[in-house]
């Protein structure tokens, strides 16, 4: 059972950790996210990248930062699991890959960036991933409105003669 | 040296034109929905598979954000469309974590009852597609029989056959009466005997185990590298199942086995979905005898629930219940918190990382969708193998494009 005493020792006030409905979490910043998520895989044995997702704050009522970066962490062998929590913001926000520690955060990155703008520096191809690969926009940010800006209607379309 | 993605999609580079790329593309039945793969081929042999994705992107993860919790299943119905209940299961189970509401033992075993019987309708259908893929027609139409009798069953559960919304915030829509149960005993008498056809079909099948023994190998530290989970990876020697280490819904009353294999193969895949229909049987069958009698959905004061009809037309306090859940402006009021739940959806394990922010909708409702985690390891798992053998890993993935796009 990963103690909070063990983090707290080792990352002192530079983490904060909190618990809600039997999820427990860990509040990092950013520039020492890398560090606090290599020393949970390599140390406390979080072998299982469960999740890399992303929530814009933008309209959120006290928010401190526009983005939120999540890392849900599994440790195979105890069945534990703890949230890594840290925030990025706008201009261009940026994180250190974890594709060195967990192959599965490939595409959970890209889709992140796809759907969010946050770049993941040292991932090996950080391209979008649901969306066509023309699209200029965010989607799932908050100033990007739910029916989109009329990409749909301006697609290029390839007539048979052209083609 | 090893290929590059810049190199495949410069395949006219000097030293790699011995390399040839095939587009398999997105419109193609062995491709189980729109994906698409460019293959570099040396000769039969693929080199590299790239995924591009994305062909059946709806946004459904922005609507989460202007749909009501109870308004949202009918889009989490259509991610995993083969097991559309299983995903309600899970999306009601991620909401009333949040909301901090405990279900009634009725209903937990209802939904019990309904989530093995979606494990058997998608495992059904991935052992027949997997198996049409490879040509074996009437494997394919053993299982879609049985699969009807599922629909008549959530049919009458819900009135409607495949998208059931059946799932609430607190409960499910209806109750389900004995008509419901009789019909539920009659379809697991009857399967037994299909799964042994299939069985028997495709199991010792010479031709089946060529194709797949061997095939599609995915190694145990693989399996948990790339996140895989599900039964792609207990067939890979990760013993993990969600109902046993932690139990949700009534889970923990019911006994019965977690299929693994050691191999990682696509045969091996088969054989844990083939094992997993048997022990669902089990559960149901364990479930059935002991149904709890009671209330189906939370109580009313829980304000999450619209109380019985007859109060709302004959009480005042039933008439402010029904509007202070039904009105646009009102509606459940969740903590201003976050969190994360998962459940062993039939392809895997399928969370939900919610965000609220007070209101009666998500601020941000993510999918953690087992079909895109498991797609990105087919690259990996491809490379060296035949073209025939694209076809075959893929049909072992169950790879859903609704789920792998949202």
């Amino acid at each position: 059972m990963l103690e909070e005493s063990v983090l707290k020792e080792r990352f002192g006030d530079t983490i904060a950790m909190s618990e809600f409905r039997d999820n427990r979490r860990v509040s990092v910043s950013a520039e020492l996210a890398y560090g606090l998520l290599e020393y949970l895989k390599l140390h406390c044995a979080f072998d299982f990248l469960v999740d890399v997702t992303a929530v814009d704050y933008l309209e959120y009522e006290d928010a401190t930062d526009r983005f939120g970066v999540i890392y849900c962490l599994l440790n195979t062998h105890a069945g534990e699991r703890l949230i890594v929590k840290t925030y990025v913001n706008d201009p261009n926000p940026t994180l250190k890959s974890v594709y060195e520690l967990w192959r599965g955060s490939d595409w959970m990155e890209r889709e992140v960036f796809d759907m969010f703008g946050i770049t993941f520096s040292g991932h090996p191809d950080l391209r979008r991933i649901l969306s066509p690969d023309e699209f200029s926009a965010h989607p799932l940010r908050k100033d990007y409105p739910l029916k989109g800006r009329g990409e749909r209607h301006n697609f290029p379309v390839i007539t048979r003669a052209e083609s | 040296m090893p290929l590059q993605v810049a190199d495949t999609l410069a395949p006219d580079a000097p030293d790699k034109e011995y390399l040839w790329t095939l587009n398999f593309g997105p419109q193609h039945p062995a491709t189980h929905t729109t994906l698409r793969l460019v293959l570099t081929l040396d000769g039969e042999k693929v080199v590299n598979a790239i995924p591009h994705i994305g062909y059946l992107h709806s946004g459904f993860e922005k609507l989460g954000e202007h749909l009501d919790f109870n308004q949202y299943v009918t889009i989490v119905d259509r991610m995993n469309y083969l097991s559309p209940l299983a995903n309600e299961i899970a999306w009601h189970h991620a909401v009333e974590k949040l909301l901090g509401i405990e279900l009634t033992p009725r209903c937990k075993y209802i939904r019990t009852i309904f989530g093995e019987l979606l494990r058997i309708q998608d495992h059904l259908l991935n052992v027949g597609t997997s198996a049409l893929d490879l040509g074996a027609f009437t494997a394919f139409l053993y299982c879609f029989t049985q699969r009807e009798k599922i629909y008549d069953i959530i049919e009458l559960a819900s009135g409607q056959r495949f998208h059931s919304s059946y799932t609430r915030v607190g409960g499910v829509m209806f109750d389900v009466n004995d008509l419901w149960v009789r019909k539920v005993r009659d379809f697991i008498e009857g399967l037994p005997k299909t799964h042994d056809e299939v069985h028997r079909l495709l199991t010792r099948n010479r031709i089946f185990i060529d194709r797949i023994k061997g095939v599609g190998v995915l190694s145990k530290e693989d399996a948990i590298n790339y996140s895989v989970s599900g039964p792609v990876a207990r067939a890979s020697g990760v013993v993990r199942d969600l109902r046993k280490d932690e139990p949700y819904l009534s889970y923990e009353d019911f006994d019965f086995k977690v299929v693994c294999s050691q191999n990682g193969d696509c045969y091996a895949r088969y054989l844990v979905r083939m094992g997993e229909i048997m022990e669902s049987l089990k559960i149901i069958r364990q479930a059935l005898d002991n149904i709890p009698t009671g209330p189906i959905n939370v109580d009313v004061d829980s304000r999450v629930v619209l109380p019985a009809k007859p109060a709302v037309y004959r009480s005042i306090e039933g008439l402010i219940q029904h509007f202070e859940v039904m009105m646009p402006n009102r509606g459940y009021s969740a903590p201003k918190d976050e969190v994360y739940a998962a459940v062993e959806a039939p392809n895997g394990e399928l969370g939900f990382y919610l965000v609220s922010d007070g209101t009666n909708r998500a601020y941000r409702a993510r999918t953690r969708p087992p079909s895109f985690i498991h797609f990105a390891v087919f690259p990996h798992m491809i490379k060296g193998h035949m073209l025939s053998d694209v076809v075959a890993v893929l049909g072992s993935l169950n790879i859903i494009a609704a789920e792998l796009d949202r």
